[in-house]
């Protein structure tokens, strides 16, 4: 298969619009990505399945990952005047880069027996715009896998044909697989409890003292 | 936890059947499937809505066994997946363990060593020749055939439960594989026996052929029925028999030559009408070619370690970068995609479950039919709940 770069020339030729960026990977033996923006996600896809050298046809896995927030530290040497005499000093910077949400798919061509090429959209963030295009007019094999991210991440995936949860049940509130999701309390009911469990006990219900037996 | 359980479902509705000017001309009802259902294979629900016994629409429901299997595995380090692996499809543990640790493999740059790719590709053969015969077993009773065929193919997966057993301790959670290798060796009476398992699995086949290849119900009952386009597998992202089924030469034992699968001769069963007729077949053929595996590899295996010496399976800590690791199941491409941040644990830990992504096309290909030849269109696409919901 092509290269990411050759591939990239390609779809900025097909799709003028598409902004792509090539990600590197620290893993030797694993694979490049190309990140896409969302607004052009579908028409990129649509090139990749269509064109006759790549025959992307099978779409094999669609997972979401979740970034949050991250503080990035970054040294960097400032010139200062100190008592009159110019000195370099050094600065840790400190920048937080906004979290979003990100969908990567790993595409084959079961007819040129070649792959994987591994396509990444993100959101804008993570908490109001989650929204990105539905790959399953294009792959069918998405629906499901689609689904299932819409479900554990909270990613809305525009066009999608059947949008619900698929794992959880319709009434659930939240996301699970979100890394900053908080399962709820692990609590038991005890009728006579004590220590650690009568704490969490209080939590859930008024425990009122029982009121002494007359004798 | 104190969650609410989700709403009981009803569990049957009628609804009013209109012609294309809107009048009403009939009923239509509507029946939940399952959760309980012996034909679901698990805890699966099908909600289907029939017009007579013709099913008009068909949406399957999951979740009932969903235990978030990959948040379990981005809070435990990497080898501790390893027994949670099993879990997914407990019918083919081995071949779990290995996409796992061929997927991690790949993430730390570790070698295999020879004996223990042999192993590995005798354990998941085996695998694969119980599956498959569990599968015509469990798929011949959901035809009505109740219990005697099912038993005969207990019969035979026991033989290869006791060679999983003397290996590894455990009949079915072998927990057997390793990061770099697998965990202990075999020895020669093991390979002595397993020879001997092989050599009359040929028989059994043969046997078991009689009954059901030329079985006039089983003709009946199968062909024709749940046809698959090649053109929809492909888009649909089936894999496996039920792919190859439909006519589509795609076994990743031959197209990624994972392993050592390079050195052996064997072929690939492909299909013509992707009826579920095909589907019985395809698995029957693929159990002859894994036969063949089997024996090239009992007679090949060299001897040596079974470790990778450099692996290390405590304080085990890949360098940052992503994988996508797979191999052919004998449901289809079990995948994994692993992300490390260098830390002890994955970032994110994925299964890619070949079963839960075969079971989109499932209202396509029962759409038309009686709702007893779903119960039978269900049983060829060979789903294990514990991987569909995960």
């Amino acid at each position: 298969m092509e290269t990411p770069e050759q591939i990239k020339a390609r779809i900025e030729a097909a799709v003028p619009s598409a902004k792509i960026e090539i990600l590197a990977n620290e893993c030797a033996l694993g694979e490049r990505s190309l990140l896409v923006e969302a607004a052009s996600g579908f028409a990129v896809a649509r090139f990749l399945r269509d064109d006759a050298q790549l025959k992307l046809d099978y779409c094999s896995n669609v997972t979401g990952v979740d970034w949050p927030d991250k503080e990035l530290t970054e040294k960097i040497k400032v010139k200062q005047v100190v008592d009159g005499v110019e000195k370099e000093i050094e600065e840790v910077k400190k920048t937080i880069r906004p979290g979003f949400l990100e969908v990567v798919y790993h595409l084959y061509s079961m007819e040129l027996k070649h792959g994987p090429f591994v396509l990444r959209m993100r959101t804008e963030n993570r908490a109001a715009k989650t929204h990105l295009p539905s790959l399953t007019p294009l792959w069918r094999g998405a629906e499901f896998q689609e689904r299932e991210v819409y479900d554990l991440y909270g990613v809305f995936f525009d066009g999608h044909p059947d949008l619900r949860r698929i794992l959880m049940w319709d009434e659930f509130v939240g996301f699970p697989m979100r890394r900053d999701y908080v399962a709820p309390d692990d609590f038991e009911y005890e009728p006579t409890p004590h220590d650690e469990v009568l704490v969490e006990a209080r939590k859930h219900y008024q425990v009122e003292p029982k009121a002494e037996v007359k004798a | 936890m104190n969650t609410v359980a989700a709403m009981p479902p009803k569990s049957f509705e009628v609804k009013p059947k209109l012609d294309e000017s809107g009048t009403p001309i009939g009923e239509l009802l509507e029946i939940s499937m399952g959760p309980h259902h012996p034909s679901t294979h698990g805890v699966f629900r099908m909600d289907v809505v029939l017009d007579g016994e013709t099913v008009v629409k068909l949406k399957p429901v999951f979740g009932y066994l969903h235990r978030n299997h990959e948040k379990i595995g981005e809070n435990i380090s990497y080898l501790a997946s390893m027994p949670y692996t099993d879990r997914l499809d407990y019918f083919c543990s081995m071949t779990n363990n290995w996409a796992y640790a061929l997927t991690v493999e790949k993430l730390a740059g570790l070698a295999v060593p020879e004996r223990a790719e042999y192993i590995r590709v005798i354990m998941a053969e085996l695998t694969r020749l119980q599956n498959h015969t569990c599968l015509i077993g469990f798929f011949v009773q959901d035809m009505g055939a109740l219990g005697t065929p099912m038993m005969y193919a207990f019969r035979e997966r026991e033989k290869i439960l006791d060679l999983f057993e003397s290996v590894s301790g455990a009949r079915m959670m072998c927990n057997y594989m390793r990061f770099g290798g697998v965990r202990v060796d075999v020895n020669d009476e093991w390979i002595v026996q397993t020879k001997k398992v092989v050599a009359d699995y040929s028989k059994f086949l043969d046997e078991f052929g009689t009954f059901l290849t030329e079985n006039e119900i089983v003709l009946a009952r199968t062909q024709f029925i749940g046809v698959m386009s090649k053109e929809l597998a492909i888009n649909a992202s089936i894999t496996g028999p039920m792919l190859r089924a439909a006519g589509v030469n795609y076994d990743l034992r031959k197209v990624d030559k994972y392993g050592i699968y390079d050195r052996f001769n064997f072929q690939v069963p492909v299909g013509e009408h992707g009826d579920i007729y095909d589907r019985y077949m395809i698995r029957v053929l693929e159990m002859r070619e894994s036969i063949k595996i089997l024996e090239q590899a009992l007679r090949d295996i060299p001897t040596g370690p079974v470790m990778d010496p450099k692996s290390k399976l405590r304080g085990f800590r890949p360098k940052p970068g992503e994988v996508y690791g797979r191999v052919e199941g004998p449901k289809g491409e079990l995948g994994f995609y692993l992300i490390s941040d260098g830390s002890p644990n994955p970032y994110r830990y994925r299964v890619r479950p070949p079963s839960f992504v075969n079971l989109t096309v499932l209202e396509d290909m029962c759409l038309g039919h009686r709702i007893s030849d779903a119960v039978v269109i269900l049983g060829s696409v060979d789903i294990v709940l514990g991987e569909v919901d995960r």
